[in-house]
Protein backbone atom coordinates (compact mmCIF):
# COMPACT_ATOMS: atom_id res chain seq x y z
CA UNK A 1 0.00 0.00 0.00
CA UNK A 2 1.43 3.59 -1.17
CA UNK A 3 0.64 6.16 1.26
CA UNK A 4 0.09 9.53 -0.33
CA UNK A 5 1.00 12.13 1.99
CA UNK A 6 -2.04 14.93 2.22
CA UNK A 7 -0.65 18.47 3.89
CA UNK A 8 -2.87 20.61 2.08
CA UNK A 9 -0.24 21.59 -0.93
CA UNK A 10 -1.07 19.81 -4.45
CA UNK A 11 -2.36 17.44 -6.72
CA UNK A 12 -3.12 14.13 -5.13
CA UNK A 13 -5.96 13.25 -7.47
CA UNK A 14 -3.44 12.81 -9.79
CA UNK A 15 -1.04 10.82 -8.43
CA UNK A 16 -3.93 8.68 -6.86
CA UNK A 17 -5.31 8.35 -10.34
CA UNK A 18 -1.81 7.06 -12.04
CA UNK A 19 -1.35 4.35 -9.22
CA UNK A 20 -4.72 3.07 -10.13
CA UNK A 21 -4.22 2.75 -14.13
CA UNK A 22 -0.39 1.17 -12.76
CA UNK A 23 -2.56 -1.44 -10.39
CA UNK A 24 -1.00 -0.47 -7.13
CA UNK A 25 -3.14 0.36 -4.23
CA UNK A 26 -2.87 4.01 -2.28
CA UNK A 27 -4.44 6.19 -0.23
CA UNK A 28 -4.20 9.46 0.48
CA UNK A 29 -3.87 10.32 4.19
CA UNK A 30 -3.31 13.40 6.44
CA UNK A 31 -3.61 11.42 9.80
CA UNK A 32 0.09 11.21 11.30
CA UNK A 33 -0.27 8.10 13.20
CA UNK A 34 -1.59 6.36 10.00
CA UNK A 35 1.62 7.96 7.82
CA UNK A 36 4.08 7.22 10.71
CA UNK A 37 2.84 3.70 9.94
CA UNK A 38 2.71 3.46 6.07
CA UNK A 39 5.06 1.28 4.44
CA UNK A 40 5.69 3.16 1.26
CA UNK A 41 5.16 7.26 1.27
CA UNK A 42 4.68 9.65 -1.56
CA UNK A 43 5.32 13.08 -0.19
CA UNK A 44 3.96 15.38 -3.31
CA UNK A 45 3.16 19.18 -3.31
CA UNK A 46 2.83 22.21 -5.26
CA UNK A 47 2.98 26.05 -3.62
CA UNK A 48 5.47 27.61 -1.51
CA UNK A 49 8.67 25.95 0.55
CA UNK A 50 7.94 27.54 3.46
CA UNK A 51 3.82 27.43 3.50
CA UNK A 52 4.44 23.37 3.50
CA UNK A 53 7.03 23.47 5.86
CA UNK A 54 4.23 25.51 7.79
CA UNK A 55 1.75 22.94 7.32
CA UNK A 56 4.01 19.74 7.65
CA UNK A 57 5.47 21.16 11.14
CA UNK A 58 1.47 22.48 12.51
CA UNK A 59 -0.31 19.00 11.39
CA UNK A 60 2.41 16.78 13.12
CA UNK A 61 2.99 15.13 10.02
CA UNK A 62 6.81 15.91 9.70
CA UNK A 63 7.21 14.21 13.09
CA UNK A 64 5.55 11.45 11.53
CA UNK A 65 7.40 11.06 7.92
CA UNK A 66 10.33 11.58 10.10
CA UNK A 67 9.72 8.89 12.48
CA UNK A 68 8.71 6.73 8.99
CA UNK A 69 11.54 7.54 6.61
CA UNK A 70 14.57 7.91 9.20
CA UNK A 71 13.29 5.66 11.97
CA UNK A 72 11.94 2.61 9.69
CA UNK A 73 13.50 2.94 6.48
CA UNK A 74 10.12 3.50 4.91
CA UNK A 75 10.94 4.25 1.16
CA UNK A 76 9.69 7.68 0.06
CA UNK A 77 9.01 9.70 -3.40
CA UNK A 78 8.96 13.14 -3.28
CA UNK A 79 7.63 14.85 -6.07
CA UNK A 80 8.31 18.86 -7.25
CA UNK A 81 7.81 20.69 -4.17
CA UNK A 82 7.89 17.07 -2.55
CA UNK A 83 11.33 16.18 -3.79
CA UNK A 84 12.51 20.36 -3.23
CA UNK A 85 11.24 19.26 0.77
CA UNK A 86 13.70 16.90 1.41
CA UNK A 87 16.65 19.48 1.26
CA UNK A 88 18.02 20.91 4.64
CA UNK A 89 16.96 24.57 3.75
CA UNK A 90 14.60 26.28 1.39
CA UNK A 91 14.94 30.18 -0.08
CA UNK A 92 11.09 30.56 -1.26
CA UNK A 93 9.14 33.49 0.71
CA UNK A 94 12.09 33.79 3.32
CA UNK A 95 14.81 31.47 4.55
CA UNK A 96 13.30 27.85 6.22
CA UNK A 97 13.84 24.57 7.46
CA UNK A 98 13.21 21.84 5.08
CA UNK A 99 13.25 18.07 6.26
CA UNK A 100 16.70 17.94 5.90
CA UNK A 101 17.19 14.34 4.44
CA UNK A 102 19.26 14.95 1.85
CA UNK A 103 21.77 17.99 2.36
CA UNK A 104 21.74 20.94 0.08
CA UNK A 105 19.32 23.81 -0.72
CA UNK A 106 16.63 25.16 -2.76
CA UNK A 107 16.87 28.50 -4.81
CA UNK A 108 15.78 30.13 -7.12
CA UNK A 109 16.62 30.01 -10.80
CA UNK A 110 18.64 33.25 -11.64
CA UNK A 111 16.59 35.34 -14.16
CA UNK A 112 18.64 35.46 -17.48
CA UNK A 113 17.53 36.30 -20.87
CA UNK A 114 18.22 32.96 -22.28
CA UNK A 115 15.30 31.61 -20.42
CA UNK A 116 11.94 32.06 -18.97
CA UNK A 117 11.13 31.25 -15.28
CA UNK A 118 9.04 29.06 -14.33
CA UNK A 119 10.87 26.24 -16.37
CA UNK A 120 7.83 25.12 -17.73
CA UNK A 121 7.27 21.89 -19.84
CA UNK A 122 8.57 18.14 -20.69
CA UNK A 123 12.48 18.67 -20.48
CA UNK A 124 14.88 15.31 -21.38
CA UNK A 125 15.94 13.79 -18.24
CA UNK A 126 20.04 12.35 -18.37
CA UNK A 127 20.24 9.74 -15.69
CA UNK A 128 23.37 9.48 -13.79
CA UNK A 129 25.29 6.15 -13.40
CA UNK A 130 24.18 5.94 -9.85
CA UNK A 131 20.49 6.40 -10.45
CA UNK A 132 19.37 2.86 -9.76
CA UNK A 133 16.21 1.40 -10.31
CA UNK A 134 14.72 5.14 -10.91
CA UNK A 135 14.99 4.82 -14.43
CA UNK A 136 14.76 0.85 -14.67
CA UNK A 137 12.38 0.43 -18.39
CA UNK A 138 13.31 4.12 -20.09
CA UNK A 139 15.70 5.06 -21.91
CA UNK A 140 19.16 7.33 -21.13
CA UNK A 141 17.45 10.13 -21.74
CA UNK A 142 13.99 10.51 -21.25
CA UNK A 143 11.33 13.47 -21.40
CA UNK A 144 9.84 14.56 -17.82
CA UNK A 145 7.01 17.29 -17.64
CA UNK A 146 8.65 20.48 -15.35
CA UNK A 147 6.59 22.88 -13.17
CA UNK A 148 8.89 25.25 -11.28
CA UNK A 149 11.22 28.32 -10.80
CA UNK A 150 13.12 26.97 -7.68
CA UNK A 151 15.44 24.19 -8.19
CA UNK A 152 17.64 22.00 -5.51
CA UNK A 153 21.11 22.22 -5.41
CA UNK A 154 22.44 19.14 -3.23
CA UNK A 155 25.79 19.41 -1.61
CA UNK A 156 26.98 16.34 -2.73
CA UNK A 157 26.68 15.81 -6.11
CA UNK A 158 26.60 12.25 -5.50
CA UNK A 159 22.51 11.94 -4.63
CA UNK A 160 21.86 13.36 -7.99
CA UNK A 161 20.11 10.92 -10.11
CA UNK A 162 18.92 12.39 -13.03
CA UNK A 163 19.54 15.87 -14.82
CA UNK A 164 18.16 18.20 -17.29
CA UNK A 165 19.30 21.62 -19.23
CA UNK A 166 18.04 24.31 -18.50
CA UNK A 167 20.64 27.33 -19.67
CA UNK A 168 22.59 25.71 -16.78
CA UNK A 169 22.61 21.87 -15.78
CA UNK A 170 19.76 21.58 -13.41
CA UNK A 171 19.02 18.81 -10.67
CA UNK A 172 16.15 16.74 -11.77
CA UNK A 173 16.00 13.98 -9.66
CA UNK A 174 17.80 12.93 -6.09
CA UNK A 175 18.20 9.09 -4.27
CA UNK A 176 20.12 8.93 -0.61
CA UNK A 177 19.28 5.30 0.39
CA UNK A 178 15.13 5.52 1.12
CA UNK A 179 14.74 8.44 -0.18
CA UNK A 180 14.20 9.42 -3.85
CA UNK A 181 13.15 12.87 -5.04
CA UNK A 182 11.73 13.90 -8.30
CA UNK A 183 12.08 17.65 -9.52
CA UNK A 184 9.06 16.90 -12.45
CA UNK A 185 5.82 15.25 -12.41
CA UNK A 186 5.90 11.48 -13.42
CA UNK A 187 2.09 11.53 -12.85
CA UNK A 188 1.82 14.23 -15.72
CA UNK A 189 4.51 12.68 -18.02
CA UNK A 190 2.60 10.21 -19.73
CA UNK A 191 4.25 6.60 -20.42
CA UNK A 192 7.59 7.76 -18.77
CA UNK A 193 6.26 9.11 -15.77
CA UNK A 194 3.77 5.83 -15.17
CA UNK A 195 7.37 3.61 -15.39
CA UNK A 196 9.26 5.89 -13.00
CA UNK A 197 6.22 5.44 -10.50
CA UNK A 198 6.24 1.36 -11.54
CA UNK A 199 9.85 1.71 -10.62
CA UNK A 200 9.26 3.28 -7.30
CA UNK A 201 6.12 1.46 -6.40
CA UNK A 202 6.94 -2.14 -7.33
CA UNK A 203 10.31 -2.22 -5.70
CA UNK A 204 9.68 -4.59 -2.80
CA UNK A 205 13.07 -3.65 -0.71
CA UNK A 206 12.67 0.11 -1.30
CA UNK A 207 14.72 2.25 -4.07
CA UNK A 208 18.80 1.77 -4.27
CA UNK B 1 16.47 21.14 -23.86
CA UNK B 2 12.65 22.02 -23.53
CA UNK B 3 10.35 20.65 -25.48
CA UNK B 4 7.54 22.29 -27.73
CA UNK B 5 4.33 21.22 -26.76
CA UNK B 6 0.86 20.28 -28.23
CA UNK B 7 -2.02 20.86 -26.41
CA UNK B 8 -5.64 20.03 -26.77
CA UNK B 9 -8.38 22.47 -25.58
CA UNK B 10 -12.09 20.85 -24.68
CA UNK B 11 -14.47 23.74 -24.53
CA UNK B 12 -17.10 22.62 -21.92
CA UNK B 13 -20.92 24.08 -21.96
CA UNK B 14 -23.32 23.00 -19.75
CA UNK B 15 -22.44 19.35 -19.70
CA UNK B 16 -21.66 19.44 -23.49
CA UNK B 17 -18.34 19.84 -25.94
CA UNK B 18 -18.44 22.38 -28.51
CA UNK B 19 -16.48 24.04 -31.57
CA UNK B 20 -16.04 27.58 -32.10
CA UNK B 21 -15.79 29.86 -34.33
CA UNK B 22 -15.09 33.31 -33.87
CA UNK B 23 -16.08 32.36 -30.03
CA UNK B 24 -19.84 31.49 -31.67
CA UNK B 25 -20.45 27.80 -29.94
CA UNK B 26 -21.38 24.72 -31.82
CA UNK B 27 -22.39 21.79 -29.53
CA UNK B 28 -20.78 19.34 -30.43
CA UNK B 29 -21.52 16.11 -27.65
CA UNK B 30 -21.04 15.23 -24.07
CA UNK B 31 -17.38 13.23 -22.85
CA UNK B 32 -18.66 9.99 -23.32
CA UNK B 33 -19.60 10.91 -26.82
CA UNK B 34 -16.37 12.30 -27.34
CA UNK B 35 -14.96 9.37 -25.76
CA UNK B 36 -16.66 7.34 -28.46
CA UNK B 37 -16.21 8.90 -31.40
CA UNK B 38 -13.38 10.55 -31.24
CA UNK B 39 -10.78 7.97 -29.69
CA UNK B 40 -10.10 9.78 -26.61
CA UNK B 41 -7.53 7.27 -25.11
CA UNK B 42 -5.38 8.25 -28.96
CA UNK B 43 -6.39 12.14 -28.36
CA UNK B 44 -4.79 11.61 -24.53
CA UNK B 45 -1.38 9.85 -25.55
CA UNK B 46 -1.24 12.34 -28.67
CA UNK B 47 -0.50 15.52 -26.75
CA UNK B 48 1.39 17.07 -24.11
CA UNK B 49 -1.10 19.03 -22.34
CA UNK B 50 -5.30 19.15 -21.66
CA UNK B 51 -7.20 22.60 -21.20
CA UNK B 52 -10.51 22.69 -19.86
CA UNK B 53 -12.49 25.43 -20.20
CA UNK B 54 -15.94 26.45 -19.58
CA UNK B 55 -17.33 28.49 -21.52
CA UNK B 56 -21.11 28.87 -20.80
CA UNK B 57 -21.76 32.95 -20.28
CA UNK B 58 -20.95 34.05 -16.83
CA UNK B 59 -24.55 33.13 -15.24
CA UNK B 60 -24.53 29.67 -16.59
CA UNK B 61 -20.93 28.55 -15.58
CA UNK B 62 -21.20 25.54 -13.31
CA UNK B 63 -17.62 25.47 -11.29
CA UNK B 64 -18.70 21.62 -9.66
CA UNK B 65 -19.70 20.41 -13.27
CA UNK B 66 -16.33 21.52 -14.68
CA UNK B 67 -13.93 20.16 -11.82
CA UNK B 68 -16.56 16.71 -12.58
CA UNK B 69 -15.38 16.85 -16.02
CA UNK B 70 -11.66 17.14 -14.83
CA UNK B 71 -12.13 14.12 -12.32
CA UNK B 72 -13.27 12.46 -14.94
CA UNK B 73 -10.77 13.39 -17.70
CA UNK B 74 -7.96 13.23 -15.07
CA UNK B 75 -8.30 9.03 -14.57
CA UNK B 76 -7.09 8.44 -18.07
CA UNK B 77 -4.79 11.35 -18.91
CA UNK B 78 -1.29 11.53 -17.76
CA UNK B 79 -0.64 14.77 -18.71
CA UNK B 80 -0.46 18.63 -17.10
CA UNK B 81 -4.59 19.34 -17.13
CA UNK B 82 -5.54 23.52 -17.12
CA UNK B 83 -9.01 24.40 -15.90
CA UNK B 84 -10.82 27.33 -16.44
CA UNK B 85 -13.69 29.50 -16.95
CA UNK B 86 -16.48 30.89 -14.64
CA UNK B 87 -13.10 31.06 -12.02
CA UNK B 88 -14.57 34.10 -9.16
CA UNK B 89 -13.36 33.03 -5.82
CA UNK B 90 -10.36 31.37 -3.98
CA UNK B 91 -13.06 28.38 -3.53
CA UNK B 92 -13.36 27.75 -6.53
CA UNK B 93 -10.11 27.63 -7.22
CA UNK B 94 -9.44 25.44 -4.77
CA UNK B 95 -12.07 22.96 -6.48
CA UNK B 96 -9.88 22.86 -9.18
CA UNK B 97 -7.03 21.40 -8.01
CA UNK B 98 -8.66 19.22 -5.74
CA UNK B 99 -10.69 17.78 -9.10
CA UNK B 100 -6.81 17.39 -9.91
CA UNK B 101 -6.26 20.19 -12.13
CA UNK B 102 -2.69 21.34 -12.63
CA UNK B 103 -3.41 25.15 -13.46
CA UNK B 104 -6.09 27.55 -13.95
CA UNK B 105 -6.54 29.80 -16.91
CA UNK B 106 -8.49 32.86 -15.86
CA UNK B 107 -9.21 35.46 -18.09
CA UNK B 108 -11.86 38.24 -17.13
CA UNK B 109 -10.54 38.03 -13.17
CA UNK B 110 -7.32 39.45 -14.31
CA UNK B 111 -9.91 42.98 -15.92
CA UNK B 112 -12.65 42.35 -13.30
CA UNK B 113 -10.80 41.30 -10.36
CA UNK B 114 -6.93 41.25 -10.42
CA UNK B 115 -7.22 41.15 -6.61
CA UNK B 116 -8.66 37.83 -6.75
CA UNK B 117 -5.86 36.34 -9.58
CA UNK B 118 -3.05 38.22 -6.96
CA UNK B 119 -4.11 35.91 -4.12
CA UNK B 120 -4.35 32.47 -6.23
CA UNK B 121 -0.58 33.71 -7.31
CA UNK B 122 0.55 34.08 -3.92
CA UNK B 123 -1.60 31.03 -2.63
CA UNK B 124 -0.74 28.30 -5.55
CA UNK B 125 2.26 30.19 -7.12
CA UNK B 126 2.33 32.12 -10.86
CA UNK B 127 3.45 28.39 -12.68
CA UNK B 128 -0.18 27.55 -11.37
CA UNK B 129 -1.67 30.38 -13.67
CA UNK B 130 -2.32 30.75 -16.94
CA UNK B 131 -3.49 34.02 -18.39
CA UNK B 132 -5.95 33.98 -21.23
CA UNK B 133 -6.43 36.64 -23.46
CA UNK B 134 -8.83 36.85 -26.42
CA UNK B 135 -8.07 39.56 -28.51
CA UNK B 136 -9.09 41.08 -32.20
CA UNK B 137 -7.12 42.47 -34.68
CA UNK B 138 -8.83 45.70 -35.49
CA UNK B 139 -8.74 47.47 -39.39
CA UNK B 140 -6.17 50.40 -37.70
CA UNK B 141 -3.87 47.06 -36.94
CA UNK B 142 -4.46 47.44 -33.31
CA UNK B 143 -5.23 44.32 -31.64
CA UNK B 144 -8.18 44.90 -29.09
CA UNK B 145 -8.38 42.74 -25.88
CA UNK B 146 -11.97 41.53 -24.71
CA UNK B 147 -13.18 39.45 -21.89
CA UNK B 148 -16.00 37.83 -20.62
CA UNK B 149 -15.96 35.44 -23.79
CA UNK B 150 -15.49 38.14 -26.26
CA UNK B 151 -18.19 40.29 -25.26
CA UNK B 152 -17.11 42.65 -23.43
CA UNK B 153 -14.08 45.15 -24.47
CA UNK B 154 -11.50 45.93 -22.09
CA UNK B 155 -10.81 48.54 -24.05
CA UNK B 156 -6.70 47.79 -23.58
CA UNK B 157 -4.59 46.76 -26.73
CA UNK B 158 -3.03 43.26 -26.73
CA UNK B 159 0.64 44.91 -25.62
CA UNK B 160 -1.47 46.65 -22.57
CA UNK B 161 -3.19 43.50 -21.23
CA UNK B 162 0.24 41.61 -21.81
CA UNK B 163 1.95 44.25 -19.09
CA UNK B 164 -1.48 44.42 -17.05
CA UNK B 165 -1.28 40.17 -16.48
CA UNK B 166 2.72 40.19 -16.48
CA UNK B 167 2.35 43.09 -14.01
CA UNK B 168 -0.41 40.42 -11.63
CA UNK B 169 0.91 37.58 -11.92
CA UNK B 170 1.11 34.40 -14.27
CA UNK B 171 3.15 31.79 -15.69
CA UNK B 172 1.85 31.61 -18.88
CA UNK B 173 0.05 33.30 -21.14
CA UNK B 174 -2.47 31.61 -23.43
CA UNK B 175 -3.53 34.05 -26.67
CA UNK B 176 -6.23 33.32 -28.22
CA UNK B 177 -6.95 35.04 -32.26
CA UNK B 178 -10.91 35.89 -31.94
CA UNK B 179 -11.06 36.00 -35.61
CA UNK B 180 -9.00 33.06 -36.29
CA UNK B 181 -10.97 30.77 -33.99
CA UNK B 182 -12.29 27.80 -35.57
CA UNK B 183 -11.10 29.08 -38.91
CA UNK B 184 -8.40 26.63 -39.49
CA UNK B 185 -6.78 29.66 -41.00
CA UNK B 186 -3.70 28.91 -39.31
CA UNK B 187 -2.17 31.23 -36.16
CA UNK B 188 -2.14 34.98 -36.12
CA UNK B 189 1.86 34.67 -36.30
CA UNK B 190 2.44 38.61 -36.44
CA UNK B 191 0.44 38.93 -33.00
CA UNK B 192 2.06 36.08 -31.49
CA UNK B 193 5.15 37.32 -32.50
CA UNK B 194 4.29 40.72 -31.26
CA UNK B 195 3.13 39.47 -28.20
CA UNK B 196 6.25 36.60 -27.15
CA UNK B 197 8.62 39.35 -27.27
CA UNK B 198 6.73 41.49 -24.55
CA UNK B 199 6.34 38.55 -22.61
CA UNK B 200 8.88 37.00 -19.61
CA UNK B 201 6.86 33.92 -19.64
CA UNK B 202 5.81 31.15 -22.05
CA UNK B 203 3.21 32.10 -24.67
CA UNK B 204 0.87 29.05 -26.05
CA UNK B 205 -0.70 29.84 -29.57
CA UNK B 206 -4.61 29.71 -29.86
CA UNK B 207 -6.49 30.12 -32.44
CA UNK B 208 -7.03 29.15 -36.29
CA UNK B 209 -5.11 26.02 -36.46
CA UNK B 210 -6.44 23.62 -39.12
CA UNK B 211 -3.69 21.06 -39.74
CA UNK B 212 -0.18 20.13 -38.11
CA UNK B 213 1.42 22.18 -40.62
CA UNK B 214 0.63 25.40 -38.62
CA UNK B 215 1.79 23.94 -35.90
CA UNK B 216 5.08 23.26 -37.45
CA UNK B 217 4.82 26.90 -38.53
CA UNK B 218 4.42 28.73 -35.04
CA UNK B 219 6.84 26.35 -33.68
CA UNK B 220 9.12 26.42 -36.17
CA UNK B 221 8.61 30.80 -35.63
CA UNK B 222 10.17 30.25 -32.33
CA UNK B 223 7.46 32.75 -31.68
CA UNK B 224 5.53 30.23 -29.34
CA UNK B 225 6.56 27.56 -26.93
CA UNK B 226 3.32 25.65 -27.70
CA UNK B 227 0.61 25.44 -30.00
CA UNK B 228 -3.06 24.48 -29.15
CA UNK B 229 -6.32 23.60 -31.22
CA UNK B 230 -9.91 22.83 -29.70
CA UNK B 231 -10.63 21.86 -33.28
CA UNK B 232 -12.53 18.15 -32.39
CA UNK B 233 -13.21 17.91 -36.10
CA UNK B 234 -9.82 18.88 -37.93
CA UNK B 235 -8.05 16.43 -35.48
CA UNK B 236 -10.51 13.36 -35.56
CA UNK B 237 -10.24 9.64 -34.70
CA UNK B 238 -6.26 9.65 -35.18
CA UNK B 239 -6.08 13.24 -36.14
CA UNK B 240 -3.94 14.27 -33.44
CA UNK B 241 -1.67 11.35 -33.27
CA UNK B 242 -1.23 11.58 -37.06
CA UNK B 243 -0.48 15.41 -36.65
CA UNK B 244 2.47 14.61 -33.78
CA UNK B 245 4.00 12.29 -36.02
CA UNK B 246 4.28 14.76 -38.77
CA UNK B 247 5.63 17.40 -36.57
CA UNK B 248 8.18 14.76 -35.53
CA UNK B 249 9.19 14.21 -38.75
CA UNK B 250 9.41 17.89 -39.33
CA UNK B 251 12.01 18.12 -36.93
CA UNK B 252 9.85 19.81 -34.43
CA UNK B 253 11.68 19.40 -30.94
CA UNK B 254 8.25 17.45 -28.98
CA UNK B 255 8.45 14.84 -26.56
CA UNK B 256 9.16 11.20 -27.06
CA UNK B 257 7.29 8.48 -23.80
CA UNK B 258 7.33 4.69 -23.85
CA UNK B 259 4.05 3.35 -24.74
CA UNK B 260 1.38 2.66 -22.03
Amino acid sequence: MVTIVNYGMGNLRSIESALHYLGFACVIEDRPDRVAASEKLILPGVGSFSRAMANLRSTGLQNALEHAVRGRGVPVLGICLGMQLLAARGTEDGLSEGLGWIPGEVVRFTARNDRKIPHIGFNTVSRKVQSGAMFSGLPDAADFYFVHSYHFVPLAPDVVTGECEYGEPVVAAVANGNVWGVQFHPEKSQGNGLQLLRNFCGSAAGPC
Amino acid sequence: MLKSRLIFTLLLDAGYYNLSRNFRLQRVGDLKWVQENYDFDSIARSIDELIVLDVAKAEASDIDALAAQVRRLGEQCFMPIAAGGGIRSIAHAQKLFQAGADKLVLNSPYFEDPRLVRELVRTYGAQSIVASIDFHLQEDGTRRVYCRGGTRDTGLKLEQAIDLVQEVGTGELYLTSMERDGTGDGYDLASLSMASRLASVPVIASGGAGNYAHFVEALGSRAVNAVSTANLFNFMGDGLRDARNEMLRDGVSLTLWVPF
